[in-house]
């Protein structure tokens, strides 16, 4: 055994890259309260008071403070940088100073460019020229391999946000294997993987053997990381703070490389909490040491910067960078998985005040213990920052394993990755269907030429034998630009650090996404219970609708809607798998525009369901704005009625509630009569 | 037996323990000035509903409500109370928590018969005294006071578990004497569980400009949270004095 594993519980974890058998066999469940939990330090203080400095100084800016022209962001691209080197307990920067932001051309060089000249800069030419000239990216490949109708469907934006021009991101990688195993260990173990592939070289064979040994060299350029920072971490972790600064050293690596649209850290804290577990049993570091160690990883993870264009962040609402760390849940052995460093991590939001990234998200079971849960409804009452997840659903399919990047989508930490496929607008699906692929917008004949509907009206059964025939056309197209997007990922863009902290046989769900799905199932709703009235313009397209009637609206928690917009996910996902898959990805489909919804709208025409031209979606799975009025349980309730086995990548209902709408402040109003007695003063003129 | 319902709040929060599905009676004899529905006014009307429809309604979505139940508001769903009645009784068959909203301004101490059978089947009534004092209730509600304060004595003397509300508006109910006089009054009763002071908020405008109805305060301000916790404690004290605490 290493001397860094002393006093740890042996296990099948010694023998093989094994993180799981390592937490299970080893970590402590934490039943107690957060009365044991330390407040920020004086360094950490004057840490974060420099951070908002310097964000004063970038919001004057205009959104970038520094960036780099010049130097193309690799894993040992840069020096060391710091806030201030004697304060920092954790450290390391995407670049050689806080607040620079890296170029990444990688993905394409003109979005790197565009983020660039957006911002005020300019990228030096001989990089240009280098991209453009000798060096394909994942964007020029993508492109050479498109066809019309793929490019047409684009422009169209009835499939929107595809990552053909940007990193896809979605992958987390086990940053905790760093920590436990040391790099060593890991280049050891890839290179017995290598060496155990088949020896007659198809293509398949051959990537796979490209594929390692770029996760190879990924892994040295990771220790060279450390040695940057005077770090030797070829070793295992001996302590807590080394634990951290070794798996944040893998995630740094990670963003160094790969500009992803998300860029999740996984489910660490529990894995952490086995050495502050140790090192306070050997009095090695204090509660207010290990609290220190953590605010100062969690200072780092809300620093990360990428260089995007406007427009991005426009889809986006804001600059997010998803770095979510998943918390909490519950073993499948019953235990829950609940530490004191699950505490620490959420106690964040108190030492450094309220933040949206690290986006925390509580894995959310009716059998955590009593403490945490209230710990949590505290944390998100001062803070609303926690995002809470059903554990009870994922736990099912993914394990107790598993961990979210971005907002909702599941995959088990190291053993599954996830091709993001951004979404297909299924709203704009139905015009075309009514227009027999013509697009509402420019009028181009976009999908096939299917025959329209001509009647005044629009009767239900015509509409929906029309719809399900362009959802199957949309699902083809859809998947197979999905299929060219990830081909050319894996040769251009590869993500090979984050490919080497996973298994050598990894699952891939082949996500897709649905946008417009309650506009559709109450236009559906009104074309059934309402009457339907088309409105055409000179060349006979339907440009309008008018409704003649009341109509069932999903939201509120009646099944004659609710059932269409269930049925829509289920058929839409079964014409999806009807595709062929690149790299047998398995797949999924996911309804969760959380901003984007406004976007899609814009480029969406009138629908159906009284919605006009250009308004926005409703963001996810939510109901329409303003249609559900039997309050928020039958709200849920239709949303809920959606087949998650269909929508395994995630349904997301964005719920907004005024504060005093939910609940009383218990110690004010409503209070128990005898509590009451004893706890308020008498009044003051008494 | 249908009952003619204003509207159903599913996410009631703030209207009795837990989770709650609530349902808003039609009809109201009462005419608070402050009142926020004036929607619920009118007699009949609304969304029929039979018991059946509501208890199904109610347990499609009973995960929701493990620590809530169902709450009756309205309005005032004592005009209806043989409705809710029935609709308590199927309640505790399902072993549904009951909670009824009620000003108690229905009351009628000579003839308690129909209250006898409802309370039997009523596990909470949250009771808002609008005003202790009985001219200042005339003014603002154009109801008698008396048969409320003999609601809460008839609910005491029954066992019946018992929260008071009352909302306080500035310059209307929050002066020290009267709300020291309440406070001595909820002292005098046993059961009372819990007292939930109600700031006075302008949310309610809205509906009368809707309704094309004049607002009948209107210069008159949202208490603030501060100020509301001084007036429960000045009732507080009356309760004090009323037991000698």
């Amino acid at each position: 055994m290493s001397q860094e594993w002393n006093g740890f519980v042996k296990g099948i974890w010694e023998k093989e890259v094994n993180v799981r058998d390592f937490i299970q066999k080893n970590y402590t469940p934490y039943d107690g309260d957060d009365s044991f939990l330390a407040g920020p330090t004086d360094a950490t203080n004057r840490l974060w008071a420099q951070v908002m400095d310097l964000t004063k100084q970038e919001l004057a800016a205009g959104g970038v403070l520094d960036m780099d022209t010049k130097v193309i962001s690799t894993i040992t691209s840069h020096g060391a940088g710091y806030l201030n080197k004697d304060d920092e307990k954790i450290v390391g920067f995407q670049t050689d100073k806080p607040f620079k932001r890296s170029l990444q051309p990688y993905g394409g060089i003109r979005m790197a460019m565009k983020a660039c000249k957006d911002n005020g800069y300019e990228v030096d030419p001989e990089v240009v020229e280098f991209f453009s000239t000798h060096r394909k990216t994942h964007n020029a490949g993508v492109f050479d391999a498109y066809n019309d109708e793929m490019r047409a469907c684009r422009s169209s934006h009835i499939i929107t946000g595809l990552p053909d021009a940007y990193g896809r991101g979605r992958i987390i990688g086990d940053y905790r294997r760093v920590a436990l195993y040391g790099v060593d260990r890991l280049i050891e173990d890839k290179i017995n993987q290598k060496n155990s592939t088949s020896s007659t070289m198809t293509s398949d064979v051959i990537r796979d053997r490209e594929e390692l040994s770029e996760q190879i060299n990924a892994l040295k350029d990771l220790k060279k990381l450390g040695e940057i920072y005077g770090f030797d971490i070829s070793r295992p972790a001996s302590n807590v703070q080394e634990a951290i600064q070794w798996m944040y050293f893998g995630y740094l690596a990670a963003i160094k490389e790969q500009n992803g649209a998300a860029m999740s850290l996984g489910r660490t804290s529990t894995f952490i909490d086995i050495y502050a577990e140790r090192d306070l049993r050997n009095g090695t570091f204090t509660e207010e040491e290990i609290q220190e160690f953590v605010d100062h990883f969690i200072m780092k993870l809300r620093l990360v910067k990428f260089a995007r264009t406007p427009e991005y962040n426009a889809l986006f609402s804001g600059d997010p960078t998803w770095v979510t760390e998943s918390v909490g849940g519950v073993g499948i052995d019953g235990r829950h998985l609940v530490t004191k460093m699950s505490f620490r991590y959420l106690h964040t939001l108190q030492n450094l005040g309220t933040a949206p990234e690290p986006n925390l998200t509580v894995l959310w079971s009716t059998r955590l213990p009593m403490n945490f849960k209230k710990f949590c409804a505290k944390t998100s009452i001062e803070s609303s920052s926690i995002q809470y997840e059903n554990d009870d659903l994922m736990r099912v399919t993914h394990g107790d394993d598993y961990a979210i990047a971005c907002c909702v989508s599941s995959m088990r930490v190291g053993k599954e990755m996830q091709f993001f496929g951004a979404r297909a607008n299924l709203a704009k699906c139905l015009l075309y269907a009514i227009n027999g692929g013509v697009d509402e917008i420019s009028k181009k004949q976009v999908g096939p030429k299917y025959r329209p509907i001509t009647s005044e009206y629009l009767d239900f059964d015509e509409v929906m034998d029309r719809y399900k025939d362009m959802m199957k056309w949309l699902a083809n197209v859809y998947v197979n630009s999905l299929n060219v997007i990830h081909y050319m990922h894996d040769k251009y863009c590869y993500e090979k650090l984050q490919m080497a902290l996973h298994d050598k046989e990894v699952t891939r769900w082949f996500a897709t996404g649905i946008a417009g799905l309650s506009v559709v199932a109450d236009s559906l709703s009104a074309i059934k219970y309402a009457k339907v009235k088309t409105i055409r313009d000179e060349n006979g397209i339907v440009v309008d609708y008018a409704i003649e009637g009341d109509f069932p609206k999903y939201g509120n928690d009646d099944d004659r809607v609710d059932n269409i917009a269930a049925d829509l996910v289920h058929e839409f996902m079964s014409y999806i798998k009807s595709n062929h898959t690149y790299r047998n990805g398995i797949p999924t489909t996911s309804i969760l525009t959380i901003t984007s919804n406004v976007v899609y709208g814009k480029n969406t025409g009138s629908t159906p369901d009284g919605r006009k031209g250009g308004e926005p979606f409703a963001p996810g799975a939510n109901p329409m704005h303003h249609r559900d009025s039997n309050g928020a349980i039958a709200s849920l309730a239709s949303v809920s009625k959606l087949p998650f086995r269909d929508a395994q990548d995630g349904i997301s209902n964005t719920f907004s509630i005024i504060p005093n709408a939910l609940g009383k402040d218990a110690t004010v109003f409503a209070g128990d009569l005898s509590v009451d007695l004893e706890n308020f003063e008498p009044s003051e003129d008494k | 037996m249908k009952a003619h319902i204003h509207s159903v709040e599913t996410f009631g929060s703030v209207d009795g323990p837990g989770i709650r599905y609530v349902l808003f009676f039609k009809g109201c004899p009462m005419r608070c000035k402050y009142c926020h529905n004036p929607d619920t006014w009118e007699y009949g009307g609304g969304r029929e509903m039979s018991v059946e429809e509501i208890i199904e309604e109610y347990k499609k979505n009973q995960s929701f409500y493990k620590s809530g139940g169902i709450t009756a508001t309205g309005g005032e769903p004592l005009v209806q109370i043989d409705f809710v009645t029935e609709l308590f009784k199927r309640c505790k068959e399902e072993g549904i928590h009951t909670c009824l909203d009620t000003s108690g301004i229905t009351f009628t101490p000579n003839n308690t018969e129909k209250f006898d059978k409802l309370i039997k089947y009523t596990d909470l009534v949250m009771l808002d005294i609008k005003h202790i004092d009985p001219k200042a209730h005339i003014d603002l509600t154009e109801q008698k006071l008396d048969n409320v304060l003999a609601f809460a004595k008839y609910l005491d003397e029954n066992k019946v578990e018992l929260w008071i509300r009352h909302v306080v508006v500035p310059g209307i109910t929050d002066d020290k004497d009267s709300l020291f006089k309440l406070g001595e009054f909820i002292g005098s009763l046993k059961n009372v569980k819990a007292l939930d002071v109600l700031p006075y908020h302008t949310m309610g405008v809205k509906k009368y400009e809707a309704l094309g109805m004049k607002y009948p305060l209107e210069n008159i301000e949202s208490m603030d949270k501060k100020e509301a916790i001084e007036c429960k404690k000045v009732i507080l004290d009356g309760i004090r004095k009323a037991r000698n605490l």
